[in-house]
């Protein structure tokens, strides 16, 4: 395989779908969509090797299949449409050790103040939930992100906030970014491309 | 003071109060009456059995006939794990795990006690090694029935907490950190109460069994102290093993949880 920055799905299948092929290169966005129950989501969980599948995903020309899992998680993070918390405060559920500033910045742009580590669960909202879901996920610095429907739970205000911050973090950061929506307004904005996700593979619908 | 012999008329006596819960049950709407019924017989029948069975094994005491009835009694064993699973895992490895979780609680132990405590000769005399295997058995059983039992319940009604700590780069072991603990100490709260109550709110039956066989209270004492903590240490030897076995199960070489490996209960087959 030839060495190439960013993520490569090669022939990627599962349960009857695909095989989907796709080059995402670092700091690029993809914008995805399809009709609903088409395998959008069942996709990423591929890619995040979270379910069994065929075909082969590169991350820099290394293959998923040499990189031990937690790590390969870890560099190709997923935020799922629902997230799930387990603790009953917000704290325990980030992988930091410490605040640092950058995980303060992080939770400001995303409309929160520190308070918020000491919050109860039970008490957010599905927006809130949403986007903390995503502070979680950003303060790891993944070198691939994937996204599905990030921001279908916020008001429009917050939802261009986010969409800026992650615009923002693709291009400091080189992430690349795999961003699943119906919005077809939306993925014009934050992606360099959309493709279009069928039963039996991608087809590229506009730039 | 010799035993008291029971009779038919006795037992069969007992037998209404039990005919009493089933009707109470059927009242209610519990919908338990027949399996109380059905347990109820078995036991009786269960025990008859394993009376005979006893009596001629005391007669004619041999290591093979110790073996095969030992050999027995932990294939039901763990067949009974197996089944008090509603998801249980398919295929032969969920009786395979059962089975060498009660083998790894009870049998290990019984061998242990045998041998080094009692050091009773030869190790395998029926009269100690088939009471002291089936006290073992029976009580690790419930307990490593029900954390196997809740253990794949959570991990299927949990399934996305799970997944979500996959996606954050945590391992299997750390994905189902908490899930595992709450399922050991739910297989190892009945023991420990147990233990905790025993002599001040329950005399335990073996106990009780000695005493009403004539054994003087300080001996029957000993042992039951001694019963309790090898059925304390069984039954938690037992849940760790069939805990992590399990788990191990649940989630493949690319730790992925693969729910497909547990069978749907019969509750949900309607289409």
């Amino acid at each position: 395989m030839k060495r190439m920055d960013g993520l490569s799905l090669v022939n990627i299948s599962f349960l009857g779908n695909g095989p989907y092929n796709l080059t995402v290169q670092s700091g690029e966005c993809v914008g995805m969509t399809g009709k609903s129950g088409v395998g959008k989501s069942q996709l990423l969980r591929a890619v995040t090797d979270l379910i069994v599948h065929g075909g082969e995903c590169f991350l820099n020309g290394r293959s998923c299949n040499d990189i031990p899992p937690p790590e390969w998680r870890t560099m190709v993070a997923m935020v799922p449409a629902e997230s799930f918390w387990w603790f009953d405060t917000v704290a325990p559920h980030f992988a930091v050790k410490r605040l640092g500033q950058d995980f303060v910045d992080l939770l400001e742009l995303c409309g929160f103040s520190e308070d918020v580590l000491r919050w109860q669960i039970s008490r957010l909202s599905t927006g809130e939930r949403q986007r903390l879901a995503l502070v979680r996920t950003l303060i790891t610095k993944p070198k691939v992100l994937l996204l599905d429907e990030p921001t279908a739970s916020l008001d429009k205000n917050m939802e261009r906030k986010v969409e800026q911050l992650l615009t923002d973090i693709f291009s400091m950061q080189h992430t690349a970014c795999i961003w699943v929506s119906h919005d077809m307004e939306q993925l014009a904005r934050v992606a360099g491309k959309v493709v279009r996700v069928e039963q039996h593979g991608v087809t590229e619908e506009g730039t | 003071m010799g035993v008291i012999s029971l009779s038919a008329f006795d037992l069969s006596l007992t037998a209404t109060l039990l005919i009493l819960l089933a009707a109470t049950s059927f009242r209610l709407g519990l919908g338990l009456e027949k399996r109380i019924l059905v347990s109820g017989m078995r036991m009786t029948l269960q025990l008859l059995l394993i009376g005979l069975i006893l009596k001629f094994l005391f007669a004619n005491a041999s290591f093979a006939l110790v073996f095969f009835l030992s050999l027995f009694m932990l294939l039901v064993a763990g067949y009974e794990v197996w089944a008090r699973q509603k998801r249980k895992l398919r295929g032969t490895a969920g009786y395979l795990i059962s089975t060498v979780s009660m083998l790894v609680s009870s049998f290990t132990l019984a061998f242990l006690a045998l041998n080094v405590i009692v050091g009773v000769a030869p190790w395998y005399t029926p009269q100690y090694a088939i009471p002291l295997l089936g006290m073992l058995l029976g009580n690790s059983m419930n307990s490593v029935a029900l954390a196997s039992d809740k253990l794949t319940s959570e991990m299927y009604n949990m399934r996305g907490v799970v997944e979500q700590r996959l996606l954050l780069g945590q391992n299997w072991q750390e994905a189902s950190s908490d899930i595992r603990r709450d399922c050991m100490r739910t297989g190892m709260i009945p023991i420990i109460n147990s233990m905790a109550a025993a002599g001040v709110v329950s005399l335990p039956g073996m106990m009780t069994g000695q005493i009403l066989g004539g054994t003087s209270p300080v001996d029957a004492v000993k042992y039951q102290i001694l019963i309790m903590f090898l059925i304390a240490a069984g039954t938690g030897f037992g849940v760790i093993t069939a805990i992590f076995l399990i788990c191990r199960r649940l989630f493949d070489e690319r730790q992925r949880l693969v729910l497909d490996c547990l069978e749907t209960p019969e509750v949900n087959k309607r289409f």
